[in-house]
């Protein structure tokens, strides 16, 4: 189980939370003007990314609030937290290497 | 290739097993292929022997970045099963289910099919109907499938708890031609049968680039093991299709999970089918060793780590001991994790990309393994004629923008 840092509460325990998938897929602002391929890469088209990925993650069974998160998908360690509204935080120095 | 038959086994127990030859030739990369498949799990291996062995395609390799088998293939949970509710889908898994009917025949390979029956448990009310509505639907499309009340299903798998639990079980459906197939054996079957016509199965080469001429068309893979052009490549890469596929510069609705599996000490045989609860989360079935086979779920994040959250393990465990205490005491031998590639509507993507010479067999999700023969025969098919065959052709990356979804969530509601 992983140990995951609400910016608000601190550290818990994952099953705390709920994953909120991808972040940053902005949302059309006008929806009927999006053509179909669009709006299907905004509803389901996702990076997939094998290392660093910028995630959404909620306190569910906490203070309720949605933050960021980036995490290396191959290690499935934390390398920042940052709130909604925050751009990500560079990564630690000793972070592993992106891979192509 | 040395054929197997009972006649050269008895010939070479008398000269004490010295005689076998390799099953099939380690390969180095010729400098150019007629179509390369990317990914030696069943998919890929299938879809390499039956370009071979139906479209004739003479020059065709695998590239594998491990070895054989090793990823989800030897990973998975063995179940084979064709009840799925939509029309498109009963076609693709009901066309495998064939094909896995005739498969150790066709090559010459002991798949240990073992069509033991797979059993769906209700526990209420949502789950009666929905289990109804897929057992006429299968039977509609020709696929069988019938429903048990509790006391049937008990009666077909005697370990069942059906009253004295949290949610009772009220009925069930079954698939009598459903059941279990020994995974390894599909990959070496298909390997040893592709390479006897001729494919190189290439391992431990690992596709670091897709390389495309002026007009976007492939034209090369760069890898491990250097430079190999190819007009026509097939990407069978299950939970690391979206790493591939960037290569070549196309997105896909992939999103991939570690699934988790595990398998308990051995005992004599107790259990006789293959018994799944998508609302308490579990399935479960007896192989030839005799190990209780445990389905676990996925966990809740993307990742790629092949291995997930001991309390997802556990759930699964919890489930399986309610729905069957005589397994309480039964102790966990192994358990590991394999990464699957979600799609949206859980259903998966058999077609050619907006790449010309490009094409993909992904979005398996957590239940590939049953289509394996299936899915690679008409992968082949449009690998080589650069079409769909009829079965796959509703299953395009398009239709997430068209909006024609086949929405098989509830098939696939528990990890499969």
């Amino acid at each position: 189980m992983l140990l995951i840092t609400c910016p608000y509460c601190g550290t818990r325990p994952e099953l705390e939370f709920a994953y909120g998938g991808q972040a940053h897929v902005a949302r059309p602002q006008d929806p009927a003007a999006v053509g179909a391929q669009d709006w299907a890469d905004f509803l389901y088209m996702r990076d997939n990314t094998r290392g660093v990925h910028a995630e959404r993650w909620r306190h569910t069974h906490g203070c309720g609030r949605f933050f960021n998160a980036l995490r290396d998908t191959r290690s499935d360690q934390f390398l920042g937290i940052y709130r909604v509204g925050e751009s990500a935080p560079a990564l630690p120095p000793d972070a592993p290497k992106e891979v192509p | 290739m040395q054929r197997f038959s009972a006649l050269s086994l008895l010939g070479r127990a008398l000269t004490g097993h010295r005689s076998w030859a390799p099953q099939w030739r380690r390969a180095s990369p010729q400098p150019a292929y007629d179509a390369l498949i990317i990914g030696g799990g069943g998919h890929g291996l299938g879809a390499a022997f039956y370009l071979a062995s139906e479209h004739r395609l003479s020059r065709v390799a695998v590239l594998e970045k491990g070895w054989i088998g090793g990823g989800n293939t030897g990973r998975n949970t063995t179940i084979i099963r064709s009840n799925y509710l939509f029309d498109e889908s009963a076609a693709l898994y009901d066309h495998a289910l064939k094909l896995w009917e005739h498969l150790s025949q066709v090559l010459n390979y002991n798949v240990m099919l073992s069509q033991r029956g797979v059993m769906m448990l209700a526990h209420n009310l949502h789950d009666v109907q929905v289990i109804k509505r897929h057992v006429h639907a299968n039977r509609a499309n020709g696929v069988d499938n019938e429903w048990l009340s509790a006391e049937q299903a008990q009666q077909f798998c005697p370990p069942l708890n059906i009253a004295d639990i949290r949610y009772p079980v009220l009925g069930a459906a079954l698939q009598r031609r459903g059941g279990t197939a020994r995974h390894d054996a599909v990959a070496w079957g298909y390997a040893r049968a592709a390479d006897a016509l001729g494919v190189d199965i290439i391992e431990n080469c690992e596709v670091t680039g897709i390389r495309r001429d002026a007009h976007g068309a492939v034209e090369a893979v760069e890898t491990t093991r250097g430079v190999i052009r190819t007009p026509k490549i097939g990407v069978a890469a299950a939970g690391h299709t979206s790493v591939v596929m960037k290569m070549a510069g196309v997105r896909l609705p992939l999103e991939s999970y570690p699934l988790q599996a595990l398998v308990s000490e051995p005992v004599k045989p107790v259990f006789p089918c293959v018994v799944m609860s998508n609302t308490m989360h579990a399935y479960i079935s007896q192989s030839d060793k005799g190990e209780l086979v445990i389905g676990a779920g996925t966990d809740a994040y993307t990742s790629y780590t092949q291995r997930g959250g001991l309390h997802i393990s556990a759930h699964a465990l919890e489930a399986v001991c309610e729905l069957f205490p005589i397994f309480r005491r039964l102790r966990m031998l192994r358990n590991w994790g394999g990464i699957v590639d979600l799609t949206p509507d859980r259903s998966p993507i058999i077609a050619r990309t907006p790449v010309p010479g490009l094409y993909v067999n992904c979005g398996w999700g957590t239940g590939g393994f049953k289509a394996t023969p299936g899915s690679a025969h008409v992968f082949a098919w449009t690998i080589a004629r650069d079409e769909p065959h009829p079965i796959n052709a509703p299953f395009t990356i398009e239709r997430f923008r068209d909006g024609y979804l086949i929405d098989e969530a509830a098939a696939a509601a528990v990890a499969h």
